[in-house]
């Protein structure tokens, strides 16, 4: 850490009550945000808090709706589409832009290649090249392959590509989510050599510890709104977790019921790993809603995949009723009664051109007639029911799934997970894009569900709900399932400190 | 939900007009719109024998496409169908040689039965390559046009083959020079294939997978659907529609050469196309398709009966025919 330094350095980057709605939903309410030349400054926030749209506000991706931005002190707008990198302001993006047939110099003089008498002076570039890399104390090859490099040199030909632009502010989405530990800390030696040089760098992260380690100063939203500015030096872990969240819950969530500890456990899965999940074990009793929570990439999308086989298992066994589920066969495991519904509605759940019945029925066309016939009365009584049962609200029955609104889209497809008659229901991001209203009548049928004794898992990254509807959560990091929360334990607090690695206990 | 939310929905109310889709309709208006063009160049153009002629000349191309139909919907592609052609009848063609079977109805009989079975056979062939070997449609088909091809010109020798027993072309013929009920034979089959066609992907399970497997392939993996096996069988269909296309060919001419149906996989594509079916998959139009068939053999018969056009641009009129129809296509689907 380096608050002395920062301190008092000049302000090179500001934002003032900036405001953002999409579509008439704001996300951004008046935020203040400033960036010295010289610092680390960590962004924080729950997912959906306005971190990214924050960070492509300032780097011209997105304009605000109200509000200005200050470039040394200077009211700008900045221009769209990256063309703000002229100002020295670059974005790392998470998924690299990086083309994989190109090399490292190839990559770094992408789209301002240098000529001599219009023909390509690859010498110099290859020099120049160098040269920066030299500056960064990277050994990548200039010459490699880009699809030759290992992700933490990639991510490296991308800092470089920034410096060899002359970049002064660099947002880092989220850079240390796929590195390994050791990569880790190369790119964060990195990162404070380039600060000494008088780099701003704005670091979006998860990671409490990494924050702590590496960052000057901490600004925290939270649901849109600006919570706090520090240094990170009075701040820890505890107290930005604290800060992050800290909201109260209403009650949009229907009172919990918790299974009988003698309920007949329904579905078991035990020592499951896939390539990135490692030994997952964990029980739903008959009418339960167990809560899967962590950070976004924690593997719990890719757990529940393997358990609805989706998704091949490398070893594990997952029964229901003690009926063992054989891996990697979704219709074995519909059979069984395990269903999955999939939290990208848009791209996995639903075709968007078509009907409704067509979706509704899609998972289940066994049901609708005999011989591989359907009988289309069947199905538009199937239609009639999941409309009433789920409210699903269109005016006109014949609509394309791709023209309904979010909610209704949402109610369509559990719906459609419903009508194979599942025991075991998986629900992946439950809410996700959908407004409030919808959101607690979701809410109140899956409650109703474990009511009738299905047992139900629910997977978010929004902590209130997972708070809110579950009696048992567990809290996944990195592949593997850190602990199984109960009764009191069940806090935004507590499960924020198992997800950013603060505290661990064996899987139950 | 929220008094937005209805609004939002409340725009699907006039459901009359707005919900006819303006792509099904579009083949049939444009094949109404030839027959009027053909009308005002040319009298005869619009009497019943030259039409009954037209479509009976479209039927082979209509009934391979209705199965390129099912391929297109699924998503994937059949390059191979032209060639498969010739390669299925020559194999017809040299088993009625062949002599094995005295009797020459029962020989007939056993050859159709043959060469639907080898039809099917060259089909699961594709399916296997682009499923199992999960190698793009574009290029296993390539690969198997090649092979179907060049197995013909090396059976044919590089000459034709051509059905020598006299006894059994007269048994033959009927099937393409024959009608039922004032029906020419051909244009009945073409009904009846279509008819089945449209009865599998409209009503039944399988139908509803190949739409799905076509418009999201996750989509359909998530819902348990087995999208290798649905694609497979979609070539598979394919290939029984080859042969049942073969089934009508050989008697028309009774010969093949390396060069028969040349071309004609751009002919079928061109008709599904043309007949509103989604390129990109995930919207299968089957009378839609045999529309296409018969608006691509209208062209070329409104060019031949005209003196405007000399009708060795039929090549290019038809090729000019997909771009625009894919134009309009597309149009259609921003409006809507």
């Amino acid at each position: 850490m380096n608050p002395d330094a920062a301190d008092g350095a000049p302000v090179v980057l500001a934002a003032r009550r900036i405001a953002k709605s999409f579509n008439g939903v704001q996300v951004l309410f008046s935020v203040n945000f400033e960036l010295r030349a010289g610092e680390i400054h960590a962004l924080m926030g729950e997912n959906g808090a306005g971190k990214s749209t924050l960070v492509k506000i300032l780097s011209g991706f997105e304009q605000p709706t109200s509000g200005e931005i200050l470039l040394d002190g200077q009211p700008v707008k900045l221009p769209p589409n990256g063309q703000a990198e002229q100002l020295g302001i670059v974005i790392i993006h998470q998924e690299f832009n990086l083309a994989e047939h190109l090399t490292v110099t190839e990559s770094l003089f992408l789209g301002r290649e240098v000529t001599r008498y219009g023909v390509l002076d690859r010498k110099f570039m290859r020099a120049e090249t160098r040269r920066v890399l030299d500056q960064l104390g990277s050994h990548v090859d200039e010459n490699a392959l880009i699809s030759s490099l290992s992700i933490a040199d990639k991510q490296m030909v991308e800092i470089a590509k920034a410096i060899s632009r002359d970049a002064r502010i660099i947002f880092m989405d989220e850079p240390t989510a796929v590195l390994s530990r050791e990569e880790t800390s190369y790119l964060f030696r990195q990162v404070r050599k380039l600060r000494e040089e008088g780099t701003s760098f704005v670091f979006v992260s998860h990671k409490l510890d990494e924050v702590m380690e590496l960052t000057d100063r901490v600004t925290v939203l939270r649901d849109g709104q600006w919570v706090k500015t520090a240094p990170t030096a009075i701040l820890d872990g505890e107290s930005i977790a604290q800060l992050m969240v800290g909201r109260e819950l209403s009650s949009l969530y229907p009172s919990k019921q918790e299974p009988s500890v003698d309920e007949e456990v329904t579905l078991a899965v035990a020592g499951l790993s896939t390539h990135y999940v490692k030994d997952a074990s964990f029980e739903v009793r008959k009418g339960e809603i167990l809560g899967f929570s962590g950070l976004i990439g924690s593997g719990r999308s890719e757990l529940m995949e393997a358990v609805a086989g989706l998704r091949p298992r490398l070893s594990g066994e997952v029964s229901v009723r003690g009926e063992s589920v054989p891996g990697g066969d979704v219709h074995a495991a519909n059979r069984v009664g395990i269903a999955y519904m999939t939290k990208d509605r848009k791209h996995k759940g639903l075709l968007l051109n078509s009907r409704m019945t067509a979706n509704l029925t899609l998972q289940s066309l066994e049901k609708h007639g005999h011989y591989g016939y359907l009988s289309p009365k069947s199905e538009a009584e199937a239609l009639e029911r999941a409309r009433r049962r789920f409210d699903i609200r269109v005016r006109d029955g014949r609509v394309v799934a791709g023209r309904m609104s979010g909610g209704n889209q949402q109610k369509l497809l559990l719906a459609k997970v419903m009508e194979t008659e599942p025991d075991v229901i998986i629900i992946d991001e439950p809410t996700r894009g959908i407004d409030v209203g919808t959101k607690q009548q979701i809410y109140h049928f899956i409650s109703a569900l474990a009511r009738d004794g299905k047992s139900i898992i629910v997977v978010s990254s929004e902590m209130p709900e997972i708070i809110g509807l579950c009696t048992r959560v567990a809290v996944m990091r990195e592949g593997r399932i850190v602990g199984i929360l109960e009764g009191e334990e069940i806090s935004e607090q507590e499960i924020m400190r198992y997800s950013a690695g603060l505290k661990k206990k064996a899987a139950a | 939900m929220t008094a937005s939310e209805d609004a939002v929905e409340t725009k699907g109310k006039g459901r009359s007009w707005r919900d006819v889709d303006l792509r099904a309709v579009a083949p049939f208006a444009a094949l109404a719109l030839l027959l009027v063009v053909g009308a005002l160049v040319n009298p005869n153009f619009i009497g019943f024998t030259n039409l009954a002629n037209v479509a009976t000349r479209s039927a082979f191309i209509a009934i391979i496409a209705v199965g390129a139909t099912f391929v297109i919907s699924s998503g994937d592609l059949d390059l191979s169908v032209g060639a498969m052609v010739a390669f299925v009848a020559s194999l017809m063609i040299l088993f009625m040689n062949s002599g094995a079977i005295a009797d020459p109805s029962l020989m007939l009989t056993a050859a159709m039965v043959l060469t639907v079975v080898i039809g099917a056979g060259c089909g699961l062939l594709n399916g296997l390559i682009t499923t199992v070997g999960k190698i793009e449609p574009f290029i296993a088909t390539l690969g198997t046009m090649g092979i179907y091809r060049g197995l013909t010109t090396w059976l044919s020798q590089g000459g034709a083959i051509t059905l020598r027993e006299p006894e059994l072309q007269a048994l033959y013929r009927p099937v393409y020079f024959g009608s039922i009920f004032g029906v020419p034979v051909p244009i009945a089959v073409i009904l009846v294939v279509t008819a089945i066609a449209a009865f599998v992907l409209y009503r039944m399970r399988y139908g509803r997978h190949v739409v799905a497997v076509g418009s999201n392939r996750d989509v359909a993996r998530y819902s348990g659907i087995p999208v290798d096996r649905v694609r497979t069988i979609a070539f598979v269909i394919q290939g029984l529609c080859v042969a049942i296309a073969v089934l009508l060919y050989v008697p028309r001419l009774g010969s093949t050469s390396a060069t028969t149906g040349i071309l004609w996989e751009l002919q079928a594509i061109t008709a599904v196309v043309v007949g509103g079916t989604a390129l990109k998959g995930g919207a299968g139009r089957v009378w839609g398709t045999i529309c296409g068939a018969f608006i691509l053999e209208l062209v070329g018969n409104i060019m031949l009966l005209s003196n405007f056009i000399s009708e060795y641009l039929i090549g290019a009129i038809q090729g000019a025919i997909i771009i625009i129809a894919m134009l309009v296509q597309r149009s259609l689907v921003r409006k809507s």
